[in-house]
């Protein structure tokens, strides 16, 4: 195996990945900075589960907000209730004047094995419910992602509206331990910071094995031509379902995490605009490159925290604007310039092993290949 | 091999908003023929298609095997053995051929297969490949493929589908006449295990290949047999008015 073969095994992208995850950057990094590299990476976790869902799937899930919030709140609600110590209510309750009983729908998450799969399973329940619905009605294209971004704006005023329970617009803040370890440790961060990080290897790591397996294959099929994958007899309602369930458990682990990373969730982190910010990373790497949706991630969401340190308010412009020009002038994103520089690179050596036509004996003879560049390839 | 099963179709309508683009037909097909259907622009040749692949609403009756398909959803109908091609052909362009026709051949896999990588060739896909003659190109991606080498590969994938009932929308539109004539070779050899159903106009190929055949006019049956019976049959010269004696090439209906 030639070197650069070597450099783009995926063993060895996993590698390079964790090399850098676990021993660069917290060597590297002020405690401040590895902990802004926390919060991006819960939203990289999201962009792997957009890239399967659009990338692979043309589902533009622009609501994860929603998925995002539900394993948000669901850890948070534990954490509070943890916080608060046994029989006790969370801070907020009291302070808005609650006196009697915990609601009935906060007493499961005192049980931290339920919290923990409620955030992975219950947003996967719901987009289980959704997508049934959505997709059996054959809901696509712009039409499912506007339902999308409402049923994440839904949520968030939903959350909004009951103050009392939820904690209204501020959210469940303040969250100072974390399964017994205190927060404001700095230890403690590093190690939630360590956590994310092999979160994130492990979902991509699933993520790419769906994408390379033979269900990934009938993804892009369903993506590119649903009614020709209905034609042989598959139900693409249900291979869409298994993308976006993906997808929205991988939301949900990533909000879940956020919560002890950043120590607040809130409707205003769940709504459209950080539905639209989840994508873009996405859309400006590549959204069909895992690669490319990872840093994407990582690179907006770093560009939004220095552009908003240096001009406060021309981040939102700014941000309005990647995504049309990404959409419009790359829809591959940059992982696409990437694979073009590298096909060109190949080019010559493959040239000549392309030998095409020469069919079997009996079998129609086979004209050569017409001389047309496949265009778009995503791979 | 086990008893072919046949379609059989009775008083078949299909109407769009007051349109009624099939009108009553009843059509049997024999296992194992090469049935074409010819008729003008407007006769309801794909609608008719389109009805029995579960596309468009219709009622009457359709058979296949003495199972009843209207009112199934379209995948339970392509599971029930009968697949279908599009006047322009729909391949998965940025898959490869060998992707193309392993997912054609996988609707019956369960979800431990689907999710494992593919590892190796299933044996119906190599026998496809070469069949078609698109064992050389199976790593290329279908969308670099020639128009006819499309054709073929959608051909290629009904046959790892393993259906039993073929229905081609003008299968050799825009080939060339070594294409045709590899085409009909191809769905001579795929009739002898499997019942074939083509719409087309061109009426040379027609000729050359078909075993039998239905004229469709304004939606409904005009003349069934042979060749030669429906060249003979002075309704089909009727509807062909201006072109003599036999029915001449058509220009294609727009898709």
């Amino acid at each position: 195996m030639t070197i650069p073969k070597l450099l783009t095994h995926p063993a060895a992208g996993f590698g390079s990945a964790a090399l850098l995850l676990f021993a660069a950057a917290p060597l590297l990094l002020t405690d401040f900075r590895l902990g802004l590299l926390a919060k991006y990476l819960c939203i990289a976790i999201v962009a792997v589960g957009i890239c399967l869902a659009w990338g692979r799937g043309g589902l533009l899930t622009l609501g994860q907000g929603l998925f995002f919030g539900l394993g948000g709140y669901a850890m948070a609600m534990h954490l509070k209730l943890a916080d608060a110590g046994p029989g006790e209510l969370p801070d907020f309750m009291v302070l808005y004047g609650a006196t009697g009983e915990l609601p009935w729908w906060w007493r499961p998450f005192e049980s931290p094995l339920f919290a923990l799969a409620a955030t992975v399973l219950l947003p996967m329940a719901v987009a289980a419910v959704i997508g049934t619905l959505v997709f059996r009605r054959r809901v696509k294209g712009a039409y499912f992602a506007i339902l999308s971004q409402a049923l994440a704006a839904a949520f968030a005023l939903w959350l909004i509206g009951r103050q009392a329970t939820t904690g209204g617009t501020n959210g469940l803040t303040d969250i100072q331990g974390f399964f017994g370890y205190d927060l404001n440790d700095p230890v403690n961060q590093r190690t939630v910071y360590f956590v994310i990080a092999a979160a994130l290897l492990a979902v991509a790591a699933g993520v790419r094995q769906l994408i390379h397996s033979r269900y990934g294959e009938l993804l892009v099929a369903v993506r590119d031509s649903e009614e020709r994958v209905r034609f042989l007899g598959y139900d693409p309602a249900r291979v869409k379902l298994v993308a976006y369930v993906v997808a929205a458990g991988a939301a949900g682990l990533a909000g879940a995490l956020f919560v002890p990373a950043v120590g607040i969730i809130s409707p205003a982190l769940i709504g459209i605009v950080p539905s639209i910010e989840f994508v873009i990373g996405a859309a400006v790497g590549g959204r069909a490159s895992l690669v490319g949706a990872i840093l994407g991630a990582i690179a907006v969401m770093w560009a939004k925290t220095t552009l908003s340190e240096e001009f406060p308010g021309a981040w939102t412009y700014f941000q309005g604007l990647l995504f049309v020009v990404a959409l419009a002038f790359l829809p591959g994103g940059l992982a696409s310039l990437v694979r073009k520089a590298r096909e060109r690179r190949s080019a010559a050596p493959d040239d000549a092993e392309d030998v095409p036509g020469a069919g079997a004996d009996a079998a129609p003879a086979p004209v050569p290949a017409s001389a047309k560049k496949p265009e778009g390839v995503t791979a | 091999m086990t008893e072919l099963p046949g379609l059989r179709i009775r008083g078949l309508r299909v109407a769009f908003d007051g349109f009624t683009a099939v009108d009553g037909v009843d059509l049997d097909v024999q296992p194992g023929d090469l049935r074409f259907l010819i008729g003008p622009n407007g006769a309801g040749k794909t609608t008719l298609v389109d009805a029995v692949t579960g596309l468009v609403r219709a009622t009457g009756s359709v058979e296949f095997g003495g199972r009843q398909l209207l009112g199934r959803p379209v995948h339970h109908i392509a599971r029930a053995g009968i697949g279908r091609t599009f006047q322009t052909a729909t391949v998965f362009e940025e898959l490869t051929v060998l992707q193309n026709l392993d997912i054609a051949a996988g609707a019956g896999r369960g979800a431990g297969t689907l999710l494992r990588r593919r590892r190796s060739v299933p044996e119906p896909v190599t026998r496809a490949l070469d069949t078609i003659g698109l064992a050389e190109l199976a790593e290329r991606p279908a969308g670099v493929l020639a128009h006819g080498q499309k054709q073929w590969l959608e051909i290629g994938m009904l046959l790892v589908q393993d259906v039993r009932l073929l229905l081609l929308d003008e299968p050799v539109a825009g080939m060339s006449q070594d294409e045709r004539d590899a085409t009909g070779a191809l769905l001579r050899q795929i009739a002898e295990e499997r019942t074939v159903v083509v719409i087309e106009h061109d009426m040379a190929f027609m000729r050359s290949f078909a075993r039998s055949v239905s004229v469709l006019h304004a939606g409904r049956v005009l003349s069934e047999g042979t060749v030669a019976d429906v060249q003979a049959d002075p309704r089909v010269q009727e509807v062909y008015l201006g072109h003599a004696a036999a029915p001449a090439p058509e220009p294609r209906e727009a898709p």
